[in-house]
């Protein structure tokens, strides 16, 4: 099929008007993922409706609120405005992807005793945003804070606990790398 | 929300992608960000029947001074705009817009080619590429050719670009010493398309006079604006109040703002003379070494 990692052959890719069906290889948290999909499925879809991974939300569905928010090679995107087959031969993370051996990860930690929510429906892209902040600035300032999740609509909290969640996780994220027998 | 159907097509070379534009066209978009275009299509606002996804093109994103220009690739993101040393350093205006494009997650796919040739007047580029005097390189069946930015926006989502071209960079006169550029937009809400945007460009020369000088306008009108008329106020001029405050006025002249959600004509073209007024002190104290 028309796999877009190889160059395209016309014949794999010339089907019946928009019918054709293509196959998507990817790595979804650490793991390989091949699945046929049609070219039109967007990548919020595939990662809920085939891989059954139901962290990431759908909210406004018009590239405003960042609830579907997911890692493209690292860099945090809206996934219901990406289409399932561009995520060919690259790497898709998700909120299901942040823990680690069945532990937390310090975002997660953070947003818990922070109290970095109420309904917690943007909670999951939330925490994508600031994962993907916090590796590039382990320690943003509140204004660094709200500009990174300027793309992040929470309609609850005031952003407030959420700021001091992320500043949180990037203080756990330091003190972990720091700490006398803490992880190197 | 999901996308009418499209076949899908992803070329590993510029010459592919326009081959298949060749081959489907008027029936064919290229999906560059895909930020403007899939929503569209969510929207059924466009139903493409074939996209031509140019993201797996190698060698298309980059930003390099090179001869006489600064040369962006067409799948550069924006965010890679703020990431650059070389554009905070010597081209603020594009950290200036690239700051206010969207949000950061939009940012790191929306793209600047799709910025420039989407022909949306809301966009914040194009107004750049005005008031910079750039060109775009376009490749189509014919081979490629440039396009200056003030012939490149025919009419709200018209451009230069024929369906079976592709832009491939945008070209920027290199920065001179004395130059000063800036860009500024008011919205209604963050991230928001502009109210009314004003992109300035002013190169002094050694006794302090215009020697060169560029306006484009955002959102008040079908396309970005080339405020020309107002630019040539104040070359050879030295920028004063009575010349800056001439040249605002003409460049609030020129608008075409039409009353909308974001607000009455009024009200929006007399931001235009505001903007322009603010964004000119900007350029001029860049262009003097300050900030």
């Amino acid at each position: 099929m028309a796999a877009s990692a190889r160059p395209v052959t016309p014949a794999a890719s010339l089907t019946s008007a928009g019918g054709s069906i293509i196959r998507v290889q990817t790595t979804v948290n650490g793991q390989p993922v091949t699945a046929e999909v049609e070219p039109r499925t967007l990548l919020v879809h595939f990662l809920r409706e085939v891989l059954g991974l139901t962290g990431t939300h759908i909210g406004c569905d018009t590239t405003n609120c960042g609830a579907c928010t997911v890692h493209l090679d690292g860099k945090p995107v809206k996934s219901c405005t990406v289409l399932a087959v561009q995520t060919n031969g690259r790497e898709v993370r998700t909120v299901e992807g942040l823990e680690v051996g069945g532990k937390l990860s310090p975002v997660q930690e953070a947003f818990v005793e922070a109290h970095g929510l109420q309904c917690g429906f943007c909670t999951p892209g939330m925490m994508m945003t600031a994962t993907a902040l916090l590796k590039k600035n382990p320690s943003p300032s509140e204004d660094e804070v709200r500009d990174a999740i300027r793309g992040n609509l929470c309609r609850c909290t005031g952003y407030v606990n959420i700021v001091k969640a992320i500043q949180l996780a990037g203080q756990k994220m330091q003190s972990a790398t720091t700490a006398p027998g803490g992880k190197a | 929300m999901i996308p009418p159907q499209f076949e899908y097509y992803a070329p590993h070379s510029v010459d592919e992608a326009v081959a298949l534009l060749r081959r489907f066209d008027g029936e064919s978009k290229v999906l560059a960000g895909g930020h403007s275009l899939i929503p569209l299509m969510k929207l059924r606002l466009a139903a493409p029947r074939v996209l031509v996804d140019i993201n797996r093109i190698p060698n298309l994103a980059y930003i390099r001074e090179e001869g006489a220009h600064l040369k962006i690739g067409a799948t550069t993101r924006t965010n890679d705009l703020l990431d650059s040393a070389l554009l905070v350093k010597s081209y603020p205006i594009l950290t200036d817009a690239a700051q206010q494009i969207a949000d950061p997650l939009v940012r790191n796919l929306g793209t600047v080619g799709g910025n420039v040739c989407h022909g949306d007047p809301g966009n914040d580029l194009p107004a750049c590429m005005l008031a910079l005097g750039a060109e775009m390189a376009v490749v189509g069946p014919k081979g490629p050719r440039t396009i200056p930015a003030s012939e490149f926006y025919r009419d709200t989502f018209v451009t230069a670009v024929e369906s079976t071209e592709i832009l491939v960079e945008v070209r920027i006169p290199k920065a001179r010493p004395h130059q000063g550029t800036a860009y500024h937009k008011i919205e209604k809400r963050v991230g928001d398309f502009a109210m009314a945007g004003v992109a300035t460009n002013l190169v002094l020369d050694g006794a302090g006079r215009v020697e060169i000088a560029g306006i484009g306008l955002t959102g008040v009108g079908p396309t970005a604006i080339h405020a020309t008329q107002a630019a040539a106020a104040l070359v050879g001029q030295l920028p004063d109040e009575t010349h800056l405050a001439h040249a605002a006025q003409l460049a609030q002249d020129v608008a075409e703002p039409s009353t909308d959600l974001r607000g009455p004509m009024e009200y929006k073209r007399a931001m235009v003379g505001v903007l322009v007024r603010r964004v000119l002190d900007r350029s001029l104290a860049r262009a003097r070494g300050g900030g």
